[in-house]
């Protein structure tokens, strides 16, 4: 038997090739429905020759049916690509029409604040260096204000501290320190700790003086700790905050509670050393009055001198937002401005 | 404090390094420096000229015709000047040169008549800021003399940070010996000049004589140690220029050749003298006591003051003609009549000298030095250097003997230096030699009779009483900059976490998802954000708006608010976590009267959602703030949120802890855990917030942080596979009838496959009977474990309507 002497066949051979081209090629939805209704329909071009298979002899009936199928199944799968292009370019063309440049729908952005995002950097930063973070109160005595930490109250020590005072002994902290000495009366050593805080200074506010300013405070204690374990400390943090790049330098300081004591200065950010108005020409920033914790300390809260030692180190994180940001004016950073706060905030 | 250039390489000769670079030296070894300051730059065209005659102006009232000699022919200059002094010397500029600032100056006519020059002022040569006459020039000098040369110009000066430990770096000398021992050098106080002389002390231990002059100290604790010299017969004028240079290098203001010897022997040695007029000192006595009530003296900056017991004073046999260590009194200054000068040179408690000066408000020269301690050992030299400055430049004769009152200096201060402790402390290991080294440049003499030990010079008395003392000189003499890196193991931290810092941690995390930014606002402020019942306020505040602690944070948030209103924001979200305080209860203890809590508080108002061209969002509602409490309370705290009623006519109940929420509105509801209330919410009264007439309602909530609960691992509930029966229930209940009320009974009869159920209409109106209201909700069943009969599912419904009608009084509308 020879299937090239089979007319349905043949038909069914040619129905094929005009039928995937006139679907391939229909212009457009109206022109690709009326070619499907020719060769797919129900009284379309493949229906009408598998309805005259019942007239074949039996033998010959199998393979029209066959590939009657099979047609059907080609000339479908070219109907659905083609229907799919046109559907695509009718959503397109409509797409084009409705402006995609128009702006999106979004939610308000939330976020913290750029003083709060310092901090955290800061902690994180010291917690890598197996450093935990602890709070102290806002409201404190003399005591763990200035005399457990060294500062005799009548001197000039105490007075850059410009304190407020609630009523006699008790004032509002004027720096972190005082959580120093309440972590050592309440723990030993290893004492690795970092202690961020609000502080209050009696000053007239302007640009860059408030007299309410946060602090970050980190103090570290254990048998064996020394200057060089400070500096080097200092440094990777330095270099962590600031980028790998950025140069640090210690120079001699005072601070009643530390001793030696050190200003921990780093390359201007804004410059890069050669001197500009952020570092009044110097190249050099002074971020945190540091030192080797002062034998005076220790006794106040019961440590032994001889036995350990320590470092400890203040900065401010307000003074580093602004730093980082380039932001002029401490005062906008406590405005709660939105305008300001959406400008940091991360969504 | 500023020091000169010039002067400090006069005193350290061989010293080498330009401003920069010694500045540079001493803030990595000595202390910071704040600024360089020029001193006597682009003055090399001035010259000193004598006015050989002075005419009026023909044409002009005001200005002088000056007859100038400057070194070469006289020429004739205009002088705008109101005193102007035939034969004075004057700084001089000739036409076709330029002053400091630039100005070039030319011949010019002024008023018909040519000035061939200029006459200059202090602060046009940027000398100094007087310009309201012509600078006179002291005598002796040759007109045409280079001004730069009579000054020894240029110098700068250095403005030195002084910490409070170092007051010995407020000289010159103090700061030579730092950068003497830097460079390997030595400082040299240059003898001086025609002068010489050694007086032969009259001690006593309270009181004695010498020179015309009794002294007396009554009171010992106030005054350590009174030095004094008799100067008679000098000649009161302006001092020599040299002398002049180096005060005004300095900012000092040259006044006369006495008291500018004081105010050279205090910038030079530190230690601070003052000269009286002896014919006023009352008696020939001096004596030092507390003042007493109602003493008063005019000080020399001619102020009337009234003296407190608080502050020690110097008295002649009448009353006070000084404040002890602060400033002496206008009546027995050294004037140009004066002929006879009392030298005081004393060493004044810092302690008293700091409550003397206190009591008067004032801030001198000499009593920033007492308060800080000057060294007793010095007063001989500094009483001695300054007589021989002023038999120098005002001539006279000392009386030979001087009293000194007082008890005198014992054995210097020993202080011993471990090298195995510096090892410790420091991480470097120097031997004694190598200490020695270090420190004997500084003034330290290494101690003999024992271990390694040093004697403690007199300037650094105050400041080195210890070992670690000692240490710091040995790290700061060594250089900072020169010590080691190495990281060295650490044992980790016996220090737990605070837990409120993951408690805020959650807190953002949630706040910020849902569109709050966050501020960080001051803790100070007005009596109406302090704590309603128990205010805290400042005993000295800089102003009432800042005189309290906040007693909460929504009244903080709410003139934030303000702010931005104010600034045309109208869509403001904000949050903040921050300690409020309130002042403890009598029975209450504490070691501070004060109780602290960390709280947070949030505020919304404006649009739902940012503006979009497709809608114009709704402002936020009741719901978005009762939505945002609900994530704060059950996803945060453990806890609910319910309504707060507010009983009738009672306009502020009583809300514990969150007492200042004076804010909260009508629509109000409380946070309550398991323990009780944790915080507050709802809409903010129109009387609590000053609102533009465009504003939007605010709402907004407030509790405290440690209600958040640490995020304990979460159970996991099995998900079931079979599928859900979705069955709506509309139900008409009287209006009284709360919606929690009906869900919760629909709860309690629902049987445990009712998977969730929800409100999720509400309506009033046609079709529902008057005095009720449609409620309709949502349910989905699913069991775990099978696929649900419909028989079963109508089943539970009919029976969960069957206990809403009978005990919420419901009809069902559609089922």
């Amino acid at each position: 038997m020879s299937e090239g002497g089979n007319p349905l066949l043949e038909r069914l051979a040619a129905i094929e090739e005009e039928g995937v081209a006139a679907l391939r090629d229909a212009a457009d939805e109206e022109a690709l429905e009326t070619a499907r209704v020719r060769y797919l329909g129900r009284s379309g071009a493949v229906a009408d020759v598998l309805g005259r298979i019942g007239s074949l002899p039996a033998d010959q009936r199998r393979p029209v049916g066959q590939k009657g199928n099979a047609v059907k199944r080609a000339l479908e799968e070219t109907h659905e690509t083609r229907a799919a292009e046109l559907r695509m370019r009718e959503s397109a063309r409509a797409a084009a029409d409705r402006d995609l440049t128009r702006p999106g729908r979004t939610a308000w952005p939330g976020g913290s604040h750029p003083v709060t995002a310092v901090i955290d950097e800061i902690c994180d930063i010291f917690r890598e260096l197996g450093f935990t973070r602890v709070r102290g109160p806002e409201v404190e005595t003399e005591w763990y204000n200035f005399t457990a930490l060294n500062i005799p109250l009548d001197h000039p020590a105490a007075d850059v501290h410009d304190t407020f005072y609630l009523e006699d002994g008790v004032v509002l902290r004027t720096h972190t320190s005082p959580v120093q000495a309440r972590t050592m009366q309440t723990h030993q050593p290893p004492v690795r700790v970092v202690v961020p805080g609000v502080c209050y200074r009696r000053e007239s506010i302007d640009a860059s003086h408030a007299a309410v300013f946060d602090q970050i405070e980190g103090l570290a204690v254990d048998e064996g700790v020394d200057f060089v374990e400070f500096r080097s400390t200092i440094e990777h943090f330095v270099r962590r905050f600031f980028g790998a790049e950025t140069r640090t330098r210690f120079r001699p300081d005072f601070f009643p509670f530390t001793e030696p004591s050190a200003q921990v200065e780093v390359s201007c950010t804004i410059c890069g050393g050669s001197g500009c108005a952020t570092c009044k020409g110097t190249g050099w920033i002074e971020i945190m009055g540091s030192g080797m914790v002062d034998p005076a300390v220790f006794e106040a809260v019961g440590y032994d001198p001889e036995r350990y030692t320590g470092y400890a180190f203040g900065m401010g994180p307000g003074r580093m937002a602004l730093l980082r940001h380039g932001i002029p004016d401490l005062r906008l950073l406590h405005e709660g401005d939105v305008r300001f706060l959406r400008q940091f905030a991360s969504t | 404090m500023r020091v000169s250039l010039n002067w400090l390489r006069q005193l350290v000769p061989g010293l080498e390094g330009t401003a920069e670079e010694l500045a540079d030296r001493l803030a990595m070894t000595v202390t910071g420096v704040e600024e360089i300051v020029p001193v006597g730059r682009g003055l090399e065209d001035i010259r000193v000229a004598r006015v050989l005659e002075l005419r009026e102006h023909p044409d002009a009232d005001r200005l002088s015709l000056c007859l100038v000699d400057g070194g070469e022919d006289p020429v004739e200059v205009v002088c705008g000047a109101p005193v102007i002094h035939e034969g004075g010397l004057y700084p001089f500029i000739a036409p076709g040169s330029t002053l400091p600032g630039g100005l070039r100056i030319e011949e010019r006519a002024i008023r018909g008549v040519t000035s061939h020059g200029m006459l200059c002022s202090e602060r046009e040569l940027a000398l100094g800021s007087d310009a309201s006459g012509i600078l006179r020039l002291p005598d002796g000098l040759e007109p045409g003399t280079p001004l730069v040369q009579a000054f020894d110009l240029p110098d700068a000066a250095l403005e030195l940070e002084i910490t409070p430990n170092r007051v010995d770096l407020a000289c010159h000398v103090g700061v030579a010996r730092e950068l003497a021992a830097e460079a390997g050098l030595e400082v040299r106080v240059p003898p001086v000049e025609g002068a010489d002389w050694e007086p032969t002390w009259r001690d006593g231990h309270e009181a004695a004589s010498a020179g015309g002059v009794t002294v007396g100290i009554e009171d010992a604790a106030r005054c350590g140690r009174y030095l004094g010299a008799v100067v008679r017969g000098v000649e009161v004028k302006p001092s020599p220029a040299w002398l002049q240079a180096r005060l005004r290098a300095v900012g000092a203001r040259p006044i006369n050749n006495v008291v500018d010897a004081t105010n050279y022997v205090l910038r030079e040695l530190n230690q601070p003298l003052h000269a009286f007029d002896l014919a006023r000192v009352r008696g020939g006595r001096i004596g030092v006591r507390a003042a007493r009530a109602g003493e008063r003296l005019r000080t020399l900056d001619g102020v009337e003051r009234a003296l407190e017991p608080a502050a020690t004073v110097i008295t002649d046999a009448e009353g006070p003609v000084a404040v002890a260590g602060v400033m002496g009194g206008e009546e027995s200054e050294v004037t140009a009549g004066t002929t006879d000068v009392f030298l005081e040179c004393a060493w004044f408690d810092p302690s008293h000298t700091r409550h003397t000066a206190r009591s008067l408000e004032l801030s001198t020269d000499a009593s920033y030095r007492f308060e800080r301690g000057v060294d007793r050992r010095g007063c001989e030299a500094a009483l001695a250097r300054c007589v021989r400055l002023i038999l120098a430049t005002a001539g006279g004769k000392a009386e030979a003997d001087a009293v000194r009152v007082g008890e005198l200096p014992g054995p210097r201060t020993v202080v011993p230096l471990r090298p195995e402790r510096v090892q410790r402390l420091l991480g470097l290991v120097l031997d004694a030699g190598a200490i020695e080294g270090l420190l004997a440049p500084l003034g330290f003499e290494r101690d003999e009779t024992g271990g390694l030990a040093f004697r403690i010079p007199g300037w650094r008395e105050g400041d080195i009483r210890r070992e670690v003392d000692l240490i710091e000189e040995v790290a700061r003499r060594h250089g900072y900059e020169r010590f080691p890196t190495a990281t060295r193991p650490t044992r980790p931290s016996t220090v737990p976490d605070d837990p409120s810092f993951a408690r805020s941690d959650r807190v953002r995390r949630l706040l910020e998802s849902r569109g709050l930014l966050e501020a960080r606002s001051s803790s100070l402020v007005a009596r109406s954000e302090a704590d309603a019942e128990r205010p805290v306020d400042l005993l000295h505040p800089i102003s009432a708006e800042e005189g309290f602690l906040r007693g909460a944070l929504v009244p903080v948030l709410l003139r934030r608010l303000e702010h931005n209103w104010a600034r045309g924001t109208g869509d403001v979200r904000l949050y903040e976590i921050g300690t409020v305080f309130r002042r403890r209860a009598e029975d209450e203890s504490g070691e501070v009267p004060v109780a602290e809590e960390l709280r947070v508080g949030a505020l919304l108002t404006g649009r739902r959602r940012p503006p979009h061209w497709s809608e114009e969002p709704a402002a936020v509602d009741v719901w978005d703030l009762k939505g945002l409490a609900e994530e704060v309370a059950s996803g945060l705290c453990g806890a609910t949120v319910e309504p707060l009623p507010l009983a009738s006519g009672d306009e502020a109940p009583a809300l514990g802890r969150f007492g200042a929420a004076r804010w909260l509105g009508a629509e109000r509801f409380e946070l309550v855990g398991p323990a009780g209330r944790i915080g507050v919410a709802g809409g903010v009264r129109r009387e609590a917030v000053d609102a533009p007439p465009w504003a939007e309602a605010v709402w907004a909530l407030e509790f405290g942080l440690g209600a958040v609960e640490l995020a304990a691992p979460t159970p996991y509930r099995p998900l079931s596979t079979f599928p859900a029966v979705p069955r709506d229930l509309a139900l008409a209940v009287p209006a009284s009838v709360r919606a929690a009320e009906v869900e919760a009974v629909i709860r309690e009869a629902a049987p445990e496959w009712l998977e969730d159920v929800r409100l999720f209409d509400v309506y009033e109106g046609d079709g529902v009977e008057g005095g009720r209201r449609s409620l309709a909700f949502r349910f989905r069943f699913r069991a775990r474990d099978r696929t649900l009969e419909d028989a079963e599912v109508e089943s539970a419904l009919k029976q969960i309507i069957r206990r809403i009608e009978e005990r919420c009084d419901a009809r069902v509308r559609s089922a």
